[in-house]
């Protein structure tokens, strides 16, 4: 049994994950007056919202008419029908006051003639029901997500927030199905934490590092996921990883969907403008599977580029030089510094990219988290927002510029739910030890791992197998191979190698745990997305082209505790939230 | 030169040497300051032989391979790989950057890598930035206003919001503050230029309704006017800003406006 000094904490809630949804739950909890702890493993404003470049999507109407229903069908067609229709209506109908909201922390949006926040056009953002190009996306430049963050970072200091920072949250504290706090490794120090909370709010993002290209940080594990895993709890709609059409050629590094929304195009290797072929309306702002699949076809089909005809060029060129400058500055430095191209002379050469993880967390437009045990029902003390949780609005393919709105409107929506369910000060009943101690045995093996393989080594084979497993085509074949390769890599935990016995700042160790966070949410997206035989958003079967709403208009919802994995369905929510609005019936998908 | 704050009674030391195992012809030696505090060893300079045939183009890219291929107990703080998250900022080559964008072929000889300087080294590459964060949080980062319509945005022309342009990219890094002689000696006190630069921000966002309490703030000996105009900072910025203007236009502001 292993034993380690553990220093307690008494909180009404725990924030984990200080990103975009994170700040924004702690503020409004900080505001509602609950004593509040905002655990992260990175500094703030280092999270990964900071990378977000495009836009926030709210119809706003300051370019034009716009209607928030406008927006709930785009989102609804973008997501596939897989979306639930109640948190989407709540999503698009609270998205102008989150935004403005935002505007009034302080964020430095650019502007209009007449000094109104500034929108452009993005992918599948369409007016009056798909009839025509809306421009709904409100931008800070092409440095949108690292504006808010940094604003929301500002806000939770003006609210005093308790953060704990450059800690690593290990697994959490639960009794009898209900959550009740959380286990964290100081990295400062080495010392560890034990966190009680009434409520334990899950914000830490997607795990795109489950794959080899990704312009996903390095920090994007998913360990909320995991811990929800290890706790016992399914995972949902874990096979749609949505593939950014626009990362650059060998580095992966984003290029925003703003550079198409401000006029730039793709192009194959006869120069043609193919998104023409593809979709015929909106062109090259069709939603990102369908550009993502578009190219692959370019590609697949030998009009690729370069020596290898193995990625499209993105043009942008033609646009006013004064145009780059004031909205894409941001893509143009890292166009030079990654692949060498100046802009406002040459294409830049692009490839789809892993990007979003549309599965995570299942909960419902309250941010509660669920399960299904016979019927849906909450988990008492848990919450999941941002990328990390399922609530469902993007189904089975998100929006462009629908990923930092989640964030606000969910984070304040979590913070609204805690503070009706929750008696700030309310006394912690007593937990016994043994949750305590399985997860500081897990801790502690790993920690004193003497195997052979090093963590880099499984951890390239997992993200290899999933590159080539499990991408943007996938058959019954590649997923089976999938399916055992990843079964292969996971049984490699039982030979990895910590080399670094230290307790602070042992990153041979964070990134150990950070892999076994990763290679659990592995083995439930390639196992979510072999049993789903039909193709529908970002999941693509070449075996079963056809969406197949009958048998699979239905979440995937996967549990696995590392060596059984079961997958089980829930129903998508066919309902409004209220009658402002009326439920969208499946319809072929086409832009 | 670099310097670096040392625990007591220490000095740093010839580290292990780890040759290269790859029978690689193109090989370059990276030395790298190293440091545990849990044990009670001195710091040391490690040197890898690594393999730059199969190697991409950053410095990042060295750190990872490794860590990735040489040894793991390598410690250093990275997250986005694209210089917009500032976390593996250090010192290259003599120089403060971020470790994602800098080229290593634009360094030439053996490549050094330290923390960024005159900041306590919580483990090898990785800086104890919490003074300066602390520094941030004291010039209040966050709008001022009391808006009287709710429902809408606060309205400011584009030549207003244009202010903002070379502010609001800043990203923390702390390349700029720790290359700054003055923050070396006066860091608890001195602001120095990230933060002035941030301070500036909210000084000239047309929303601020506080923007004389503002300046009265950082009008001060030892907050603002330790700035020397050096310009250390402004070549250190790995994102092209310049916290030196910034901090001349505080000045300026002050000398021109009655507060």
């Amino acid at each position: 049994m292993s034993t380690y000094k553990i220093i307690d904490h008494e909180y009404d809630v725990v924030v984990l994950g200080a990103g975009g949804s994170g700040l924004r739950a702690a503020v409004g909890l900080s505001e509602s007056g609950l004593k509040t702890a905002c655990i992260s493993k990175v500094f703030p404003t280092r999270s990964h919202t900071s990378a977000a470049q495009g836009g926030i999507s709210a119809a706003l109407g300051n370019m034009g008419e716009d209607d928030w229903r406008w927006h709930m069908y785009d989102t609804v067609k973008g997501a596939d029908w897989l979306g639930d229709q109640d948190s989407i209506e709540y999503l698009c109908k609270e998205a102008p006051a989150a935004v403005i909201e935002l505007e009034k922390y302080g964020v430095p949006f650019s502007r209009t003639d007449e000094g109104k926040i500034y929108q452009r056009p993005f992918g599948g953002m369409t007016k009056n029901y798909g009839n025509g190009v809306v421009q709904r996306t409100c931008a800070a430049a092409d440095r949108t997500g690292h504006a808010i963050l940094h604003t929301l970072y500002g806000q939770a200091l003006k609210h005093n927030t308790e953060f704990f920072i450059e800690y690593f949250a290990l697994d959490l504290l639960m009794k009898d199905g209900e959550c009740k706090g959380l286990i964290a490794w100081n990295l400062n120090d080495g010392t560890i934490h034990r966190f009680r909370a009434h409520t334990v709010i899950i914000a830490t993002g997607g795990y795109g590092k489950v794959y080899y290209s990704a312009t996903s940080a390095h920090t994007c594990t998913g360990d909320g996921n995991a811990m929800v895993l290890r706790a016992g709890l399914p995972l949902q709609d874990m096979e749609f990883v949505q593939f950014h059409p626009t990362g650059i050629y060998g580095h992966g590094t984003l290029i925003s969907e703003g550079v198409r929304g401000e006029g730039g195009y793709l192009i194959n290797s006869k120069g043609e403008r193919f998104m023409e072929r593809y979709a015929p309306n909106a062109k090259d702002l069709a939603s990102r599977d369908v550009v993502s699949r578009s190219m692959s076809i370019e590609i697949n089909e030998g009009r690729g580029v370069g020596k290898d005809q193995d990625h499209v060029l993105l043009n942008l060129s033609h646009l006013d030089k004064d145009v780059i400058a004031e909205r894409l500055p941001g893509i143009s430095d890292a166009a030079r510094l990654f692949a060498d191209v100046d802009v406002t002379k040459d294409p830049i050469p692009v490839v789809p990219t892993v990007h979003y993880n549309m599965g995570g967390i299942p909960t419902n437009y309250k941010a509660e988290v669920l399960t299904v045990n016979g019927s849906e029902k909450t988990v008492p003390g848990l919450m999941a927002i941002g990328e990390a949780a399922c609530v469902s609005v993007h189904g089975a393919n998100r929006l462009g510029s629908n990923s930092l709105i989640d964030l606000v409107v969910f984070g304040r929506a979590a913070a609204k739910r805690a503070a009706e369910l929750i008696k700030p000060g309310t006394p912690h009943e007593d937990l016994g030890e043994s949750e305590t101690q399985k997860c500081l045995d897990r801790f502690d093996k790993l920690r004193n791992a003497k195997g052979e393989t090093g963590t880099a080594e499984l951890r390239l084979a997992m993200q290899k197998t999933m590159q080539s497993k499990c991408a943007v085509f996938r058959t019954e074949k590649n997923l089976k191979e999938g399916v055992d390769e990843i079964r292969k890599t996971y049984e490699g935990m039982e030979s990895i190698s910590v080399k670094d016995k230290s307790l602070v700042f042992n990153t041979d160790l964070v990134e150990t745990l950070e892999f076994d966070n990763l290679i659990r949410q592995a083995v439930t997206t390639v196992e979510s997305a072999y049993h789903r035989k039909e193709s529908r958003g970002a999941h693509a079967r070449e075996d079963y082209p056809k969406r197949d709403d009958e048998k699979f208009m239905q979440h995937t919802l996967a549990w696995c505790d590392g060596k059984n994995t079961k997958i089980s369905y829930r129903e998508v929510h066919k309902s409004t939230l209220t009658n402002e609005v009326q439920y969208f019936p499946p319809q072929e998908r086409v832009y | 030169m670099v310097q670096i704050n040392l625990p007591k009674n220490s000095v740093v030391e010839k580290g292990k040497y780890y040759k290269d195992k790859t029978g690689s012809k193109n090989l370059r030696k990276v030395n790298v300051y190293r440091w545990d505090p849990s044990t009670e060893e001195n710091p040391r300079i490690d040197t890898y032989e690594v393999d730059m045939d199969n190697c991409p183009s950053k410095v990042l890219d060295i750190l990872n391979k490794i860590k990735n291929e040489i040894d793991p107990s390598l410690a250093y703080r990275r997250s986005c790989a694209h210089g917009v998250c500032g976390s593996c900022a250090m010192n290259m080559g003599g120089k403060n950057g971020l470790a994602c964008t800098t080229s290593h072929s634009e360094i030439d000889g053996d490549l050094n890598i330290y923390p960024l300087p005159h900041l306590n080294v919580k483990r090898d590459l990785i800086g104890d930035l919490d003074g300066l964060y602390k520094q941030y949080q004291s010039i209040e980062p966050w709008l001022k206003t009391n808006p009287k319509i709710n429902s809408t945005e606060i309205f400011q022309s584009k030549k207003d919001r244009e202010k903002l342009d070379g502010a609001y990219e800043c990203i923390m890094c702390a390349c700029c503050s720790t290359s700054c002689p003055s923050y070396w000696w006066n860091g608890d006190k001195y602001l120095g230029p990230a933060v002035l630069l941030q301070a500036y921000r909210w000084i000239v966002d047309s929303r601020d309704d506080e923007r004389k309490a503002r300046l009265k703030k950082v009008a001060d000996e030892l907050k603002l006017y330790r700035c020397h105009t050096i310009l250390n900072c402004t070549s250190a910025c790995p994102k092209g800003l310049n916290p030196a203007k910034a901090i001349a236009e505080i000045k300026k502001m002050l000398a021109t406006s009655n507060i």
